[in-house]
């Protein structure tokens, strides 16, 4: 402990030093590997070098599989692949750790493809490269397959204002039935920190109980016929994620798509963001909160079944997937947005005018 | 001073979608990355201020990196630019 204090002491005054003559300042990597340090973990403020920058980072991923037990041995597992920053390191990562460490899992990729042309199609292209380059067996399922309309089609239908709830919606279930699909036993998702504590933050602004109380789980699972999601990064840095793709040089995609502009959830992230520049524990304390939160047997739990129609998870009879599906096959597009009162007053109403026409044509 | 620049992670988007170029800076001055933030502001960003700066500074989520080193050991806006550095900005804003 001494030691490494007077080590501490030193590398201080050196880096003083240097800045005094005006050199460039050396920062050493707090782990005495004696190698310029490159970045300031924010978890911690340990200043690192890239080699030991990996390794703490690799690391930290597998305590938290290991910890939490998201996998056992001889597992198929799914890694949802967007071909973005998060997916794409989840994706090495998970290879990295399962070779080092012997989980002895099967890896397989799946992608989702919207159908969102100029974004969704370059970003699959990604996702192959990654196929290729982690010799990863890759599942790409798309909305027009799965059900008969691409976003791009949902879009002219609903214009840009709830076009989002649709492609959420969709893709939630869409990975079901991919895994379903696969037979894996779970699938890996790419959400890191950052995400989770923007959602914790999210739903406390919206009141959302329900979602407040699930959206801190490592391990989501909707029952014995559903296929759990676990999340890997859960307390994975995005800074640290980005810095690791770089310094990897992974090759990711970064455009946002052409259809989310996703205000509410922009809001939270450049709160959290401004918080993050002040205090970087904020993150963690956030997920901390969240984790720690207990609420009143008063609220009413939501139970997890399975839709009737469909046979895929949901919390509701039917799903939100096949309301919203309903809805665009009737050209009544908002059925699934807002009250089901509502919706079921424009599927009456739609009813009663078809009738009529009927009638007129005797 | 020739100096290199270099956008990733989606940052590129909002400097004409040009990932990496090379600078020449005016000798006669000596170069901190505040000065060099306000040049960048005036001469090269393409899309609106707010995507990339907040006060004097780039906005909350872009990483800067000189020479690969975080801007945050470096001493961030006090920086003094040398010869043949490499200047990096990584959005970690931009999808997932």
């Amino acid at each position: 402990m001494m030691k490494f204090k007077i080590t501490e002491v030193v590398v201080t005054f050196l880096s003083r030093l240097y800045c005094n003559t005006s050199l460039i300042m050396v920062v050493l990597c707090k782990a005495n590997c004696g190698n310029k340090g490159v970045l300031k973990r924010p978890k911690t403020s340990d200043v690192l070098c890239k080699e030991c920058f990996f390794k703490a980072f690799e690391l930290e991923i597998h305590e938290t599989i290991t910890r939490n037990k998201l996998f056992k041995s001889g597992q198929r597992v799914a890694i949802a692949a967007s071909g973005g920053k998060d997916s794409t390191v989840l994706a090495h990562v998970m290879k990295v750790l399962n070779e080092r460490y012997s989980y002895n899992l099967k890896l397989i990729l799946l992608s989702i493809d919207e159908g969102i042309t100029g974004y969704r199609d370059d970003s699959l292209e990604t996702v192959k490269q990654n196929r290729d380059d982690y010799q990863m067996e890759l599942k790409i399922l798309s909305y027009e397959e799965l059900y008969g309309w691409t976003m791009d089609r949902i879009v002219e239908q609903i214009g840009r204002s709830n076009n989002c709830t649709f492609c959420g919606v969709f893709r939630r279930q869409a990975l079901d039935r991919g895994a379903k699909m696969l037979e894996v036993d779970c699938v890996a998702t790419g959400h890191n920190a950052d995400d989770i504590a923007e959602t914790v933050l999210m739903n406390i602004l919206r009141g959302d109980i329900a979602r407040l109380r699930r959206c801190t789980d490592i391990c989501t699972s909707g029952g014995e016929d559903s296929i759990p999601r676990v999340k890997p990064l859960k307390y994975t840095y995005e800074k640290e994620i980005v810095m690791y793709a770089h310094f990897k040089k992974l090759v990711y995609f970064s455009t946002e798509c052409i259809f989310a502009p996703n205000a509410y959830r922009g809001h939270a992230r450049a709160f959290l963001k401004d918080l993050e520049k002040v205090r970087p524990s904020v993150i963690m304390d956030i997920i901390h909160s969240g984790e720690q939160m207990r609420f009143k047997d008063t609220i009413k739990k939501q139970i997890r079944g399975i839709c009737q129609t469909c046979g895929f998870v949901s919390s509701c009879q039917p799903c939100k997937a096949c309301i919203l599906l309903e809805g665009l096959n009737r050209g009544l597009p908002k059925l699934g947005i807002g009250k089901k009162s509502k919706g079921d007053r424009m599927k009456a109403q739609q009813d009663l005018e078809k009738l009529h026409r009927v009638k007129n044509d005797f | 001073m020739d100096i290199t620049l270099d956008f990733g992670g989606g940052a590129e988007v909002l400097f004409n979608n040009i990932k990496k170029r090379e600078l020449k800076l005016d000798d006669g001055t000596k170069w901190t990355l505040r000065s060099f933030l306000q040049y960048m502001k005036d001469n090269l960003l393409t899309d609106r201020l707010e995507l990339f700066m907040q006060g004097e500074s780039v906005r909350p989520g872009i990483l800067v990196l000189v020479n690969d080193t975080d801007w945050e050991l470096l001493g961030e806006l006090d920086y003094e630019i040398q010869p043949k550095d490499t200047i990096s900005f990584i959005s970690t804003l931009h999808g997932g």
